[in-house]
């Protein structure tokens, strides 16, 4: 089913559209060549060859030396709705990852309160109905009030819609817990996704632990309160036969255990942030929170080659931004006070192409998939040009530099981890769910024929 | 020079600038009149968030020496407690058109902010487990004289380093004086990685012999009930410098307060080779510098009369 059929979004029109001569690359299609992408009724009716595809009554997008993608997938967002408005609603976030490029994304529980009922599912529903210009899906919480005692109504909330299960933002703390859930799970379906941390190790920390934390005399979070989580969990999934989605690794040995977790034939998937990708902890020495304290933490250069091998190898299947919206207020005060998250949906893909596909670190090709990677952990079609296909294209001028923040951001929030960043490669428009949902104000259309 | 917010930011010239000029401050201090005009008609703010004697005190101090006028805020008692974020509590103390604000703050990197957010040259009295610049300078000036270069010298810093602001102020300057630095404490109390800094790690006091000068660090009673340590007791067996193990040509430091019979012995603070009341006494003409060289960098300081007045009044308001 498509991505608008099993999630949320505005109701609209579908897209007619023809992007003319635009370089189409899906590699999961196997699709990689110049095409007109012809667009109908919200879906990708055909790619022509370049100049062939009619356009009658479809709004024609001079696409030449321009990229189209498969529309982007982040499962892990942070829309502060219900209860922290002030930092992102459904609008905002959903415009914000519009301007990323994404295509779908899923919003996390930890709201204010939690999203632990299946009542608060259908209101989140019914507002993404309204509001949301991509296509979203609500996860609940594992726990009632993410207090780590006691399981949520999972089939309840699973038949109101919740696409899966997260305490995002504070791991389960309790083994039992964490089991039950397991065994739950075999009755209702819906993936775990994990936020894994032991805070026994992690304790006051606000940075990683290592030479840096070390200068700057911050307490350190280590890697082992990251990867001896996820091995237990890891083991806990095995042994109920459960299915998990480990939520941003930061560690090198993290990556070592979810890689040794598939090899023994556990169900789990992994994704990864870009600002773990691009930054270290490095980073931190500027002691700058609003660009650079989030939890897990940026980690050391080992960490950071880790993970993107770990992208490159598939152990990590995608890229996630966990856009983490913030006051100003709770960032204008000193390192170790600072709230923990940056928001990273409108730079995702500039900031990774710039990093890491120029230099020649990551092939395009695959950043490509990985971005649309968050779909199948969760059981949702995998983002596609192929004739057919719901219409989910994000169309990116590579050569593009801006900076970031530059005209503000769609997000209502201002704690941007590329903020002020120069970057290369934009997104000019964004389908999703069979919409136009995005596009840039200075890129404007061609006239119909 | 515009703030003094780590040692980090300085070179071995910028701090051999400021011991120079303590040097001028110390022999001001030893004239009837200790009082100069430098900084007449201009305000130092001290902003503590902690509690502190001898560093507030002698900023306090060497603001007066130096004719400023002085608002000294506590946290306690103040709008801090109140709820009045940092950026608010500047911004109100900076309508005072302040020339300097001094501030201690309980985490780090709280003065760089402040910087950020006020015209003022601001100075890091201490910010969390960060830095401590104005301890680590008037350590160095301490040695210095009494050594005339630290070029070669052999420092051991011993104790809580993990959780101390001058042990890592310290371990800088001393190594950008030209000196070798050696930390030692029990592996729960130093930091993972310290060695990037440059610095030996030893988890014994076995090699103690090889140091020219022993700094201790403060051992608070907190750290056993979090579990750092078993006990002060056998903290205190393993990691005391008492006299037993500090040679007679080795010079024993310590930044104060000392918890007399943890860390140090009680003869060994009384002894010839302690320098801990030479450090309280750097303390005054060392923050006299740094205020100098912020506010008035690059003139002589001169004494005044009882009235005030200075013959030839030194022209402020340049920072060098």
């Amino acid at each position: 089913m498509s991505l608008a059929e099993v999630l949320d979004m505005r109701s609209g029109e579908g897209a007619n559209a023809i992007l003319r001569g635009a370089r189409v690359l899906d590699p999961a299609a196997g699709i990689d060549g110049v095409h007109d992408v012809v667009i109908r009724d919200g879906r990708i009716a055909e790619l022509a060859p370049p100049g062939a595809g009619l356009a009658a009554g479809a709004e024609e997008v001079e696409a030449g030396g321009l990229h189209a993608f498969p529309g982007f997938f982040d499962p892990h967002v942070h829309l502060r709705t219900p209860g922290q408005e002030h930092k992102e609603d459904i609008e905002t976030g959903t415009r914000a990852a519009a301007a990323g490029g994404y295509c779908g994304i899923l919003a996390m529980a930890n709201a204010v309160p939690p999203v632990c009922t299946a009542a608060d599912i259908g209101a989140l529903r019914e507002r993404a109905r309204a509001e949301a210009s991509v296509p979203v899906g609500f996860l609940a919480t594992v726990t009632g009030g993410m207090r780590g005692e006691e399981l949520t109504e999972m089939v309840d909330l699973r038949e109101a819609g919740a696409v899966g299960f997260s305490d995002d933002g504070l791991p389960i703390v309790s083994a039992r817990i964490m089991r039950r859930a397991l065994q739950y799970q075999r009755l209702c379906g819906g993936t775990l996704a994990l936020h894994e941390e032991d805070p026994e190790l992690s304790g006051e920390g606000a940075m990683h632990e290592g030479a840096v934390s070390a200068a700057l005399g911050i307490t350190g979070i280590p890697s082992v309160s990251e990867s001896t989580a996820i091995a237990r969990d890891a083991a806990l999934a095995a042994y109920e036969g459960g299915r998990i989605h480990v939520q941003h690794l930061s560690a090198a040995e993290s990556v070592e255990t979810v890689r040794s977790a598939k090899a023994a034939g556990v169900h789990l998937s992994a994704e990864v942030t870009p600002h773990h990708l691009c930054l270290t902890d490095e980073a931190v020495r500027s002691l700058d929170p609003g660009r650079f304290k989030m939890n897990p933490p940026l980690r050391a250069e080992g960490d950071r080659q880790a993970l993107i091998e770990g992208l490159r190898q598939g152990t990590i299947e995608c890229i996630a931004t966990d856009h983490a919206p913030h006051t100003a207020e709770e960032k204008e005060v000193p390192f170790e006070q600072a709230a923990m998250g940056v928001t990273g949906l409108e730079t995702a893909f500039a900031a990774i192409h710039t990093d890491l596909v120029l230099p020649g670190t990551l092939e395009l090709g695959l950043v490509i998939e990985r971005m649309a990677g968050g779909a199948a952990p969760f059981g949702f079609e995998r983002p596609s040009l192929a004739p057919g296909s719901e219409a989910n294209v994000a169309l990116c001028d590579l050569s593009a530099e801006w900076t970031a923040g530059e005209d503000g951001y769609e997000s209502r929030s201002l704690n941007s981890w590329c903020a002020g960043r120069r970057l290369r490669g934009r997104v000019l428009m964004t389908l999703a769910g069979g919409q136009i949902a995005y596009r840039l104000r200075t890129f404007s259309l061609g006239v119909a024929r | 020079m515009r703030h003094l917010l780590a040692i980090e930011q300085l070179s071995r010239e910028e701090i051999e600038a400021i011991l120079d000029r303590s040097e001028s401050f110390a022999e001001v201090g030893r004239r009837d009149i200790k009082k100069v005009p430098t900084l007449r008609g201009r305000t130092v703010v001290s902003l503590f968030y902690e509690s502190s004697t001898r560093t507030s005190s002698s900023f306090e101090l060497a603001a007066k020496r130096l004719s400023a006028d002085l608002v000294s805020v506590k946290a306690a008692g103040s709008s801090v407690e109140k709820g009045e974020s940092l950026k608010d509590t500047v911004a109100t103390l900076s309508a005072y058109d302040p020339a300097a604000i001094v501030i201690r703050h309980p985490h780090a990197g709280a003065a760089q902010m402040v910087a950020g957010w006020t015209s003022a040259a601001v100075v890091n009295a201490g910010d969390g487990k960060h830095e401590h610049p104005s301890q680590a300078l008037l350590d160095v000036f301490t040695l210095r004289r009494r050594l005339d270069s630290l070029d070669g010298k052999r420092i051991w810093i011993v104790g809580d380093v993990l959780h101390s602001r001058v042990a890592r102020s310290n371990l800088i300057a001393f190594q950008r004086m030209g000196a070798q630095v050696t930390v030692c404490g029990p592996p729960t109390l130093i930091p993972r990685e310290i060695e990037a800094l440059g610095c030996e790690v030893s988890h014994s006091l076995d090699r103690l012999g090889e140091a020219d000068v022993v700094y201790a660090l403060r051992m608070q009673q907190e750290r056993m009930s979090e579990s750092f340590v078993p006990s002060i007791r056998e903290y205190a067996a393993r990691f005391q410098i008492g006299s037993r193990r500090l040679g007679p040509r080795q010079l024993l430091m310590h930044p104060g307060p000392v918890n007399r019979g943890v860390e140090l012995s009680g003869e060994v603070i009384d002894s010839p080779q302690s320098l801990i009341g030479e450090q309280v006494a750097a303390g005054l003409v060392v923050r006299m510098a740094i205020l100098y060289e912020l506010l008035a960098g690059g003139e002589r300081p001169e004494p005044v009369d009882d009235d005030g007045v200075a013959e030839h009044p030194t022209p402020i308001g340049q920072p060098a």
